[in-house]
């Protein structure tokens, strides 16, 4: 398998590679991968005392195939790989959102990086899970995979190509993120636009309402739900800008489906 | 689905708001006077005459033609913005919604027969009045200056000639000369403001004259985002800014501008320019109405901005005493909203909104190099009151500090089309 190669190519402990560490998700996992480990890998004793904690995030196995399925269209990954349609994922954990010097990145994600958006195992899940929510004008156009399960195979399949032994395998940026799903009851609150209006004249002062966007993106016009996860994913602190986290956090649950019913429908 | 029901509703709302305005028109607009065409004063006509929908007769008195912001007005000294930019006028206030924009001095306000009068003549009745006046300095608050010398030594601390002045002083210094600053004590408007200006001129003088110095006199112990200019001067203007602060006489200074001398405690300092920035207080209209209290500022309740001394009047931004908020543009532009909402609950059965509050600062240091700070406020009995605040980090990368500063740029954007538009 290419990541057994591409494993043995970047040992950063003298006694686990990149591949035992793949062997031991792997046996860890439920399913049928288990003898994955290949010739002369450590056994799995040797490999929980270095890393006494360790934890599968998901099955690799159905990870690698979610890859070829959802992704290899436009990403590679492993020796060689090369920015296509989207940019390369080797070692994509830990690095800043937006890193790769001259590929074509959406001013959004560009700007999110600066702003610190760094892809740990919870960015990534929120990203792969719905892009637009956390990165509004993103150009990745895929419409996210709904299923955590299969999130947690796929990134922990991508996960391989991340290695930085320091992140393996429970440290950052891999930890297992915690969630921030929203409840669909708290998607299905019907905005009051009215309050919705008033509260949004504290966005017009920086936001324009006619939706003009240089140096700061307008949020005129977007479809409510995208509205409300992207001021969850604030309000937690998924999303970063200190003055967006600062905003959101003092907006309850009602508050930002107003804005969003407000937003969604301003006409001027 | 859910969405384009939510949508459908949303639009019925609004329709119901339009229907309801002819009937409070047909019996006679309630009149609100706003004074002053700046943050407060602007964005509270704005908010009144548009979300009334013509059913408030708004008089907005201002009397310069074209506003000068002096927000990003350092950016003008610095060389970053034409004077042109900073300029603003009121035509679509009154075009697009219905203000009536007087251009006159407010002279006197009788609040027991509810009436404004103008130098012009003109005597305007209100139902309630707006005042956002922005500041007045305090005479003699640094000896031997006075608005009479300000040719001599320039405040700039009122957008337009004073900046223009104060520019042309700075790019015409004999080579290696002394630029001059003497700081406010607090408080005043725009706390980051005399930094961003040291941190403007030093700019210009590093381009066109690198041997002059700079001589920042301030009465106080600390000042806004000190940590983060601090570390810009050091890396961008090295050895060329120097700060004499309270604890060296900072707060001991007299001027004399015929002798373009600085008396810093006893040590006289000759200077080649000299931006003397006062103390400062409310606007003078506010006095004369009888808003202010000993401070010379304009008391106000935290809950809605409506003045201590009288349930009729409001007052905005700079000119009052609130309790934490900065006195900055972006503050008298959230305040306005808030007292826009009152007034129209008051006036025309509007639904009562309870206060909002928010303020963000940035200022750029040099080139790319921006930097902000911010907070969100609430009512509490006493004063508004500081919910939670951020600023920016010491040692930044260099591409988040120039996103920062686009994003000011985009601030600036919004915040006047959301007084002017």
């Amino acid at each position: 398998m290419t990541m057994n190669s591409l494993g043995r190519s970047r040992l950063r402990l003298p006694t686990v590679s990149v591949a035992a560490l793949a062997a031991a998700l792997v046996l860890a996992a439920p399913g049928p991968a288990a003898s994955d480990g290949g010739e002369g890998a450590p056994d799995i004793a040797q490999v929980t005392t270095t890393f006494p904690r360790a934890v599968a995030l998901g099955d690799v196995e159905h990870g690698r195939e979610l890859w070829e399925f959802e992704c290899a269209a436009c990403h590679e990954m492993g020796r060689g790989a090369e920015d296509g349609i989207g940019p390369q994922l080797n070692r994509v954990f830990g690095r800043r959102a937006a890193a790769i010097a001259d590929f074509p990145y959406s001013d959004s994600i560009i700007r999110m990086g600066r702003d610190g958006l760094t892809w740990t195992y919870r960015t990534l899940d929120a990203y792969i899970e719905n892009p637009y929510a956390l990165v509004s004008g993103t150009r990745m156009s895929y419409p996210g995979l709904e299923d955590a399960d299969d999130r947690a195979d796929l990134l922990a399949f991508i996960r391989l190509y991340s290695d930085q032994p320091a992140d393996i395998p429970e440290a950052e940026p891999t930890a297992r993120r915690v969630e921030v799903e929203l409840p669909p009851e708290v998607l299905e609150i019907r905005g009051d636009r009215e309050w919705g209006e008033y509260l949004a004249s504290e966005c017009t002062t920086c936001h324009q309402r006619d939706g003009a966007a240089a140096g700061i993106p307008s949020i005129t016009h977007w479809p409510e739900d995208r509205f409300v996860v992207a001021m969850h994913a604030y309000r937690e602190g998924l999303r970063p800008h200190s003055t967006m986290q600062n905003i959101a956090r003092r907006l309850e649950d009602e508050d930002i489906a107003a804005l969003a019913a407000y937003f969604a429908t301003i006409d001027d | 689905m859910t969405i384009k029901r939510r949508t459908v509703l949303a639009g019925m709302a609004a329709g119901s708001a339009v229907l309801a305005a002819p009937a409070v028109m047909g019996a006679g607009r309630p009149k609100v006077v706003v004074i002053g065409g700046g943050s407060g004063g602007a964005t509270a006509a704005r908010y009144l005459a548009r979300d009334s929908r013509g059913a408030l007769d708004v008089t907005l008195v201002e009397p310069t033609r074209t506003y000068y912001t002096c927000y990003f007005s350092n950016l003008y000294l610095g060389g970053f913005w034409d004077l042109a930019d900073l300029g603003h006028s009121y035509g679509t206030l009154a075009a697009r919604h219905g203000i009536n924009v007087v251009h006159d001095w407010a002279i006197g306000v009788d609040r027991d027969a509810q009436t404004v009068t103008l130098a012009g003549g003109d005597v305007l009745p209100y139902d309630r009045l707006v005042i956002s006046p922005g500041i007045d300095f305090v005479e003699d608050s640094v000896p031997g200056w006075s608005v009479a010398a300000q040719n001599r030594m320039p405040h700039a601390y009122k957008a337009g000639s004073q900046t223009e002045l104060l520019k042309a002083q700075v790019e015409n210094m004999r080579e290696g000369g002394v630029f001059a600053m003497v700081a406010p004590p607090n408080p005043y408007r725009c706390p980051p403001g005399p930094y961003e200006r040291i941190s403007m001129v030093a700019h210009v003088l590093t381009e066109r004259n690198p041997t002059a110095r700079i001589l920042l006199v301030d009465p106080k112990e600390n000042f806004s985002k000190q940590g983060l200019f601090e570390e810009g001067w050091a890396r961008h203007y090295p050895g060329m800014i120097e700060r004499i602060g309270p604890d060296f006489g900072g707060d001991n200074v007299s001027v004399d501008p015929e002798a373009m001398t600085v008396d810093i405690d006893g040590v006289v300092e000759e200077v080649d320019v000299c931006n003397v920035i006062p103390a400062q207080q409310a606007g003078r209209i506010a006095h004369l109405a009888g808003l202010t209290n000993d401070a010379g500022w304009a008391p106000v309740l935290p809950a809605d901005m409506r003045s201590r001394m009288d349930d009729k009047v409001f007052v905005l931004g700079d000119a009052s005493a609130q309790g934490d908020m900065p006195k900055s543009g972006f503050s008298a532009n959230s305040q306005a909203k808030v007292a826009a909402n009152t007034i129209r609950h008051e006036l025309l059965d509007a639904r009562l909104f309870p206060a909002r509050y928010a303020n963000t600062c940035w200022s750029l240091i040099a080139t790319d190099d921006g930097v902000k700070v911010g907070a969100t406020y609430e009512p509490t009995d006493e004063k508004i009151a500081t919910v939670e605040g951020f600023i920016s980090q010491t040692g930044e990368d260099a591409e988040l500090r120039r996103q920062t500063f686009e994003e000011s740029i985009g601030w600036y954007n919004g915040i006047v089309a959301d007084m002017f538009t």
